[in-house]
């Protein structure tokens, strides 16, 4: 019988894809994993995950009120990034910021206009951050130095002069002039969604195969080794496609991160990045053939590392050299790079080739692999 | 009724720490995390690469040029030799950012006259560029201030910096005690829910129901073996932060333990009613999956809080895991005290009592 088996029957495939697809819609986990955990994640990512603080809450601590004292804190007040608290207890914003409530303290100190009016002294302004929040802290030592240099402008315009810092740093952000944090981050989001989808809904649900025995059911049969792997990677591939869909056009539309890319290219990298996480899903799946253990790896192997190393949110370039070495052995690092540079800059040639490269290989590793432990199972 | 309930526990544990694999789950992650989280989790700029095209070659900006590339945030400088450079090394990450110092910047300077310099930076990372250009600022800040050495000013005030509770502004400082948090969410979530959830599966649990044991007791007894695995969880981490990562513990031990009971009594809540809306191990997954991931990714640990908006903020106070990821880093590094650490701790006193008590009543119906 095996010698005139063909390697590819197309009949049986579009049977065995009919089966797999009937399968997915009909059970209502891989509903909650394709569509609702994509929902959910986008819009956890969209409106709950923020580096850009709009207001940060600081404490103003004025220990005599005076005209220069008062002054200052009026341009605290001014700034739209800065919603201070001005108060004359020093415990009581202590108590604020170790509560959380404020993350900074400007100390404007007892004798600040005597200070102020002596020459050749300094006036010294305190500001203390809140460094159980480092990112907060970083973003409070920038904008309390923009208050304090619109202060001094002010006061020098006040008295007639001009005032000028001797060398002003002109800032221009390309791609992301208003350097919006979620216009980086949704992107990102999409990689995670795409390997929940990829690796997690795969592995959970094939593995259930190989437990209730249906797995061995279709080994037996005349299904050859290829159309075994095409029947489950044809469905899952449209799935995830559907899934990419819904992202983007909630990404742009609802969302409205601009998109610079080609649809085609995205197309493209998006099959590639998809069959290299189903790929992994259908390897761990074959590897362990048990749900509770494949959803476990899973987890471990393919989301987390998502989250952690892919440079969606935390910079690869600031991890220590192992670990930007592990980096390069992970498909979600690629996808990140490439919608990021999709959505924001556009087609560059470059890091758009480097990326699709490296996506075939792990395409082609993760799959080649199955299809190796597969056969060894036959055997 | 104690012995009855003892037993029971004591069952509990054995069969929690006998299978190989679960020990292998409530290990395994914790020490993954510990070791690789730090590390990579980090918003803090290092290693990163930058350019700069010098239009002016004069002394000024060649000894600025040379301050930048002593800064610890930056590990390359790549010198640029035409302005067509810059589009390319922006465009493919191979920078950054991009330092322009213009034609008579030098010169300017020299004269005491106002000049300016470029920054163009990649807007694909935003927050790592935004702070970059912080630490680039100050350089510059602390070049002129030299500059202006010995010259009369019009305003003679000064900013001084300090960062408290984390003076060098670590980012492992930060994680760490989020950390604390976030691995003893997923022991207790998988020890309560999943070991419900795999009673069911395989009968079990209906000989715990026909036994004389009363539904609270039951709940007992999943809800103390939860609290043991995360104390012991939580404990590892602690060590490894306090001698690995050298993070000094501020607060009291005493009322960190206190709050983590607590924060594991609201945690098996969740679990409890988790395990009680599934029937099966892989419902229960899935179920702990959906419940976990929003809870941590809102918790504050990814992005603070306080940058979202007020309705969702609202939101999250049902997040237990957001209370407790306070309260670490409060006692952690701020040793905080209870009335400071009181105003998170209520709310998991209510979290714990209604999501319980929900279980509760639920697991009676299904019975009934």
């Amino acid at each position: 019988m095996a010698d005139h088996a063909p390697l590819l029957s197309p009949r049986r495939l579009s049977a065995l894809c009919v089966k797999e697809t009937r399968q997915i819609i009909r059970d209502p986990s891989s509903w909650l994993i394709a569509v609702v955990i994509p929902l959910l994640l986008l819009f956890i990512f969209g409106y709950g995950i923020n580096l850009d603080s709009s207001r940060l809450h600081v404490g103003v601590l004025i220990e005599q009120q005076n005209s220069d004292a008062l002054d200052f804190t009026h341009t605290i007040s001014a700034s739209p990034f800065m919603q201070p608290t001005i108060s004359d207890d020093r415990g009581k914003l202590i108590q604020m910021m170790q509560a959380g409530s404020i993350r900074g303290i400007v100390v404007v100190p007892n004798d600040f206009n005597q200070q102020m009016d002596r020459v050749g002294a300094t006036a010294p302004i305190q500001v203390i951050t809140d460094g159980s929040e480092p990112n907060t802290a970083n973003f409070i030592q920038g904008y309390m130095q923009g208050v304090w240099q619109v202060w001094q402008q002010q006061r020098a315009e006040d008295r007639g002069e001009v005032f000028q810092p001797l060398i002003e740093v002109q800032a221009r952000y390309w791609f992301n002039p208003a350097a919006i944090s979620q216009h980086f981050i949704i992107p990102g989001a999409i990689t995670i969604i795409m390997t929940v989808i990829g690796a997690i809904l795969t592995s959970l649900v094939i593995a259930r195969e190989w437990e209730r025995g249906t797995m061995e059911a279709l080994l037996s049969t005349q299904v050859t080794r290829t159309e075994l792997l095409l029947c489950k990677l044809i469905p899952y591939y449209v799935l995830g496609m559907l899934a990419m869909l819904l992202c983007m056009l909630v990404a742009i539309f609802i969302l409205g991160v601009p998109w610079r890319g080609s649809f085609m290219v995205l197309f493209i990298i998006t099959s590639l990045f998809l069959l290299s996480t189903l790929g992994m899903g259908l390897l761990i799946s074959t590897l362990t053939r048990n749900q509770f253990n494949a959803a476990q790896v899973a987890l471990n192997a393919a989301f987390l590392p998502a989250i952690m190393l892919s440079g969606f949110i935390f910079q690869i370039d600031s991890m220590p050299a192992i670990i930007r070495a592990v980096t390069y052995l992970i498909p979600a690092r690629y996808f990140v790079s490439t919608l990021q540079t999709l959505f924001l800059a556009g087609n560059i040639s470059v890091i758009l080739m480097v990326n699709t490269l490296f996506l075939i290989v792990s395409a082609v590793m993760f799959i080649g692999l199955t299809a190796l432990t597969t056969r060894r199972r036959l055997d | 009724m104690f012995y009855r309930l003892w037993t029971l526990i004591r069952k509990e544990l054995q069969s929690l720490l006998r299978e190989p694999q679960t020990r292998a789950i409530l290990i395994m992650p914790v020490l993954i995390q510990v070791v690789l989280f730090p590390f990579a989790a980090t918003l803090e700029v290092t290693n990163a690469s930058i350019a700069i095209f010098d239009e002016d070659a004069g002394t000024h900006s060649v000894e600025l040029t040379q301050r930048f590339a002593k800064a610890s945030a930056f590990s390359e400088v790549q010198l640029l030799q035409s302005a067509q450079q810059i589009e390319p090394i922006i465009d493919n990450q191979k920078a950054l950012l991009v330092i322009r110092f213009p034609q008579h910047f030098s010169g300017k300077l020299a004269q005491g006259l106002p000049t300016q310099l470029d920054l163009i930076l990649d807007g694909r990372n935003s927050n790592s560029a935004q702070i970059a250009a912080n630490y680039l600022q100050q350089i510059v800040k602390d070049y002129q201030q030299e500059l202006l050495a010995g010259r009369p000013t019009t305003n003679n005030s000064e900013l001084i910096i300090r960062n408290w509770y984390n003076p060098n502004l670590d980012y492992k400082w930060f994680v760490v005690p989020s950390l604390i948090a976030l691995i003893t969410t997923i022991g207790i979530l998988i020890v309560t829910s999943l070991s419900i959830a795999r009673e069911r599966e395989q009968g079990t649990l209906d000989q715990l129901m026909v036994s004389p044991l009363a539904t609270w007791q039951i709940f007992v007894g999943k809800a103390v073996p939860a609290q043991i695995v995360a104390l012991v969880q939580a404990s590892i981490v602690l060590v490894i932060g306090i001698w690995a990562y050298q993070i000094p513990f501020a607060g009291s031990l005493w009322l960190f333990y206190f709050t983590m009971i607590i924060y594991g009594f609201s945690l098996v809540g969740f679990g409890l009613l988790i395990s009680a809306l599934c029937s099966t191990q892989q419902q229960a997954f899935i179920g702990v999956f959906v419940f976990m991931m929003p809870a941590v990714l809102l918790s504050g640990y990814i992005s603070p809080v306080e940058n979202m908006p007020v309705w969702l903020q609202d939101i999250t106070w049902i997040n237990p895991v957001r209370h407790f990821t306070d309260i670490t880093k409060q006692i952690y590094l701020k040793d905080a005290s209870l009335d400071i650490v009181w105003k998170s701790v209520w709310p998991l006193c209510v979290i714990a009592a209604s999501t319980g008590s929900a279980a509760y009543w639920m697991f009676r119906r299904k019975i009934a």
